[in-house]
C-alpha cells in the first residue's frame, strides 16, 4: 500500500517541479518527485511512530492530504500548469508517440516517454544487480540485517526512492492509480507461483511485459483506455495464477493420499 | 467579512445545498470510518471507493440510465464484491492483506476505467457526467442529491444507533463477540454495507481518491481526544461536518477552488492539530510528560548525591559545589546546572557564599529518595533473593516511581529495617 500512497503523493511534487522548471518530463522533475516520494514515507513514519497513529491510518492521512494539496495547486495555477486531473488519474498512453524527441538536426529518435522510462528501467536494473544482497537481506529479515551492520534506513529510503521514480515515470502514461496495478499485480502473481526471490523477479518482469502487451490488445478490442485494460489484464493473470495454485494443490493432496503435508 | 456573512446567511440556495450536502457526507463517512479505523481496516475504505467504479459503469451500460439510485445500486454491488474478494484473497492465498487491498483496488479501478472509456468511445450520447464519480462534483450538487444524502445519513445514523453495542464489541474484540453468541457474520455484513453505502455517496462529492480521507482522517483525529467510543463517534462526525463546512466556504469565496480537496485539507489540518495538541494522547502533552519525568529523575538524582555527601561528611547541611557532586556521580555538566536551577526554584537547595546546601525541605526530599532506593534494595535481596551486587541498577530506576502507598507497603513487608543490604542506614523522617 505504500506504493499506492507514493503514487498519489507525488502529485504536488510534480506540480511544484513543473512550476519551477516549466516543462514536463525532464530529469529535474523526476528527481524532485522521487524526493517527495521519500518525504511521503518519512511523513508516514512520523505519524505512526511519533504521533502514535496506527499505520493504516497514517498512510491514508498522508497520501490523501498530499494529493488534495496537489489538486489545489493545479487549480490555483490553472492556465500555467498543463496537467489535467484526468491525465493524472488514468494517463493516456496513446499520446506517447505524439511527443517525440527531436535532435538538433531534426531527426526523430523516438518518443520522449520511451527514452525516460528506458533510462529508469536501466537505473532500476543496475540498482537491483548492485544492491541485490542488501535489498534481499533487509526485505526478508531487517533485524538480522541490522545485526550484520547493514543500514536498514539506507536501503529502505533508497528503495522508496526507486519506487517513487518508477511511479513518476509511469504517471504520464498510465496515471496515478493504475501504476499501482502494475506495481502490485505482477509481483503478487509471481509470488503465488514461486518461492525463490530470483525466480520471482524474472517471473515478475515477464508478467509485466505480458500485462502490457495483453492489455494493449484488450484495449484495441474493447476500444477503451489502454491503462485500464492493462490493469484488467493484470487482474486476469492474477486470477489465473490463483486458480492454478488452488487446482494443483488439490491434486497434490489427492496424490498424497489425502494427507496434507504439515510442512 | 461580508463574504462570511453572506455565506452564513445561506441566502444563496446553491450554497445551502452544497454546504449541507457536504456536511451530511462528511458526517456519515466519519461515523462508519470510526469503526473501520478501530478494526484497523482504514485502507479498505480506499479500496472500496476505487472498486465502485466498474459497478457504476456496468449499471449504466445495462440500463442506459443515469438515475443516482440505479448507479448507487451498481456501486453497492461492486463495492461489496471487492470487499469479499479482498477477504477471500487474504484467507485463501499467501498474500498479505495490504497486497490484497492494493491488488483489488487497482484492478477494479482499471476495469472501471476501461468500461468508462469504452462507453465514451462507443458514443452513447448521454454518458456525460459519469466521470463526476472520479473527481466529485460537490459544487454542482442539486436539491435531489441533498435529499438522497440526507436519507443515506439517516439510515447510517439509525443503524449505528440501533446496533451500537454489537458494533462496539465487534470492533474491539471480534473473537469475544463470536463466543458470546453474536451473529458476527451478519453484523459484519450490515457494517460493511453501510460502509459501502457511505462511500458510494461520498465519492460523488469528493471523488474516488479523496474519499479515503473522509473515512480515515476524522476517526484518526477523534481518537486522540478520547478513549470513549460514543465521544469518538461524536467528535469524528463533528470533524467531518466541520470540514464540509470549511471546504464549501473556501470554494464559495474563491470560485475556482475545488471543494473536495479543500474538505480534505481542512480535515488534515484538524487531524494534525488533534494529534499534536490533544490532551493526554497528543504529541505535545506526551513530550511535556517526558520532560517532566526527565527533570524529576535528574533532580532526585542530584538530591541523592547531596545526601551521600552529607553522609560522608557526617553533617546534615554541608556546603558543596558542582565538583563535589561530580565526584559522587557522573553528571552531564549542562544537565547538572539545569537540575540545580530547578531545585533552587523549588527552594530545595539554598545558595551559599561558596556553593550551596540543602534546605530543610530539601533534606526531607533527599531522605525520601534515598530511603526508597535502600528499601527497594532490601526488598530485592529479601524477597527476590537477588545478590547484593545485582540490585543497585534496578533500584536506581524504581526509586523515582514508588508512590507513598507502595512505600508504606514496603515498610510493613520488611518490618521497618534500619540498614540496607550494603549496611548503609535507611534514613527516616
Amino acid at each position: 500500500m505504500v506504493g499506492d500512497a507514493i503514487s498519489h503523493a507525488v502529485l504536488p511534487g510534480i506540480v511544484i517541479a513543473f512550476l519551477i522548471s516549466g516543462s514536463r518530463g525532464n530529469f529535474v522533475m523526476l528527481a524532485g518527485a522521487a524526493a517527495i516520494g521519500v518525504l511521503t514515507t518519512i511523513l508516514i513514519e512520523i505519524l505512526h511512530k511519533k504521533a502514535n497513529l496506527q499505520e493504516d491510518a497514517s498512510i491514508g492521512v498522508t497520501f490523501t492530504s498530499l494529493f488534495a494539496f496537489g489538486v489545489i495547486l493545479i487549480s490555483s495555477f490553472t492556465g500555467q500548469v498543463d496537467l489535467d486531473q484526468e491525465c493524472v488519474l488514468y494517463g493516456e498512453i496513446a499520446y506517447v508517440p505524439l511527443d517525440p524527441i527531436l535532435l538538433g538536426n531534426g531527426t526523430n529518435i523516438g518518443p520522449r516517454a520511451l527514452w525516460i522510462s528506458g533510462t529508469v528501467l536501466l537505473i532500476i536494473i543496475i540498482a537491483l544487480v548492485k544492491g541485490y544482497k542488501g535489498l534481499a537481506l533487509t526485505t526478508f529479515n531487517a533485524d538480522y540485517a541490522k545485526a550484520l551492520g547493514i543500514s536498514t534506513a539506507f536501503w529502505h529510503f533508497g528503495f522508496m526512492g526507486l519506487v517513487s521514480l518508477t511511479t513518476v515515470v509511469s504517471f504520464e502514461s498510465v496515471g496515478a492509480i493504475l501504476v499501482v496495478a502494475l506495481l502490485i499485480a505482477p509481483p503478487a502473481t509471481a509470488y503465488l507461483l514461486t518461492e525463490s526471490l530470483k525466480k520471482m523477479l524474472w517471473l515478475t518482469a515477464l508478467l509485466g511485459i505480458l500485462t502490457a502487451v495483453g492489455g494493449y490488445y484488450l484495449a484495441l478490442i474493447l476500444d477503451g483506455s489502454i491503462a485500464g485494460a492493462m490493469a484488467t489484464f493484470a487482474g486476469v493473470l492474477f486470477a489465473g495464477a490463483w486458480g492454478w495454485t488452488k487446482v494443483t494443490r488439490r491434486t497434490k493432496v489427492i496424490e498424497d493420499g489425502g494427507v496434507v503435508n504439515p510442512g | 467579512m461580508k463574504e462570511l456573512l453572506e455565506f452564513l446567511s445561506f441566502s444563496n440556495p446553491n450554497v445551502r445545498v452544497v454546504t449541507f450536502g457536504t456536511m451530511f457526507i462528511g458526517m456519515s463517512a466519519a461515523m462508519v470510518g470510526s469503526f473501520a479505523f478501530l478494526r484497523k481496516r482504514s485502507l479498505i475504505g480506499d479500496a472500496i471507493a476505487h472498486a465502485i467504479l466498474p459497478g457504476i459503469a456496468i449499471s449504466f451500460m445495462v440500463t442506459q440510465s443515469k438515475s443516482p439510485y440505479i448507479l448507487m445500486f451498481g456501486a453497492l454491488i461492486s463495492g461489496w464484491a471487492a470487499m469479499l474478494l479482498i477477504e477471500a484473497i487474504t484467507k485463501h492465498s499467501k498474500l498479505k492483506p495490504d497486497t490484497a487491498i492494493g491488488l483489488v483496488l487497482s484492478v477494479f479501478f482499471g476495469v472501471g476505467i476501461l468500461l468508462l472509456t469504452h462507453i465514451q468511445h462507443s458514443g452513447a450520447g448521454n454518458q456525460a457526467g459519469l466521470d463526476q464519480f472520479l473527481f466529485g462534483k460537490a459544487a454542482s450538487m442539486t436539491k435531489d442529491d441533498l435529499v438522497a444524502y440526507s436519507v443515506v445519513a439517516s439510515i447510517l445514523l439509525a443503524t449505528v444507533f440501533l446496533l451500537f453495542k454489537e458494533f462496539k464489541l465487534m470492533s474491539f474484540n471480534a473473537e469475544f463477540a463470536q463466543i458470546s453468541g453474536l451473529p458476527v457474520k451478519s453484523l459484519q455484513f450490515v457494517l460493511s454495507s453501510i460502509t459501502v453505502l457511505a462511500i458510494a455517496t461520498g465519492i460523488q462529492a469528493v471523488g474516488v481518491v479523496l474519499m479515503a480521507a473522509l473515512i480515515i482522517t476524522p476517526a484518526a483525529a477523534a481518537r486522540s481526544w478520547t478513549e470513549n467510543l460514543v465521544k469518538m463517534l461524536f467528535i469524528a462526525g463533528f470533524a467531518g461536518m466541520l470540514s464540509g463546512f470549511v471546504g464549501s466556504y473556501i470554494s464559495f469565496t474563491a470560485p475556482n477552488m475545488p471543494t473536495g480537496p479543500w474538505i480534505v485539507m481542512s480535515l488534515s489540518a484538524i487531524a494534525v492539530i488533534s494529534l499534536v495538541f490533544a490532551p493526554k494522547r497528543g504529541l505535545w502533552s506526551k513530550m511535556k510528560r517526558q520532560r517532566e519525568n526527565r527533570e524529576k529523575i535528574l533532580t532526585e538524582n542530584i538530591l541523592k548525591a547531596i545526601y551521600h555527601l552529607s553522609e560522608r561528611r557526617a553533617a546534615d547541611f554541608p556546603v558543596i559545589d558542582e565538583e563535589d557532586l561530580q565526584e559522587i556521580r557522573q553528571f552531564n555538566s549542562d544537565e547538572l546546572k539545569k537540575g540545580l536551577r530547578l531545585l533552587k526554584k523549588r527552594f530545595l537547595i539554598l545558595r551559599q557564599a561558596e556553593g550551596f546546601r540543602l534546605s530543610e525541605e530539601g533534606l526531607t526530599e533527599a531522605k525520601r529518595v534515598v530511603r526508597l532506593h535502600r528499601l527497594w534494595e532490601m526488598y530485592l535481596t529479601q524477597r527476590m533473593r537477588l545478590k547484593a551486587d545485582h540490585i543497585h541498577p534496578n533500584a536506581e530506576t524504581i526509586e523515582h516511581i514508588i508512590s507513598p502507598e507502595i512505600e508504606e507497603e514496603l515498610l510493613r513487608e520488611l518490618g521497618y529495617p534500619d540498614k540496607d543490604p550494603h549496611e548503609s542506614p535507611i534514613p527516616y523522617k
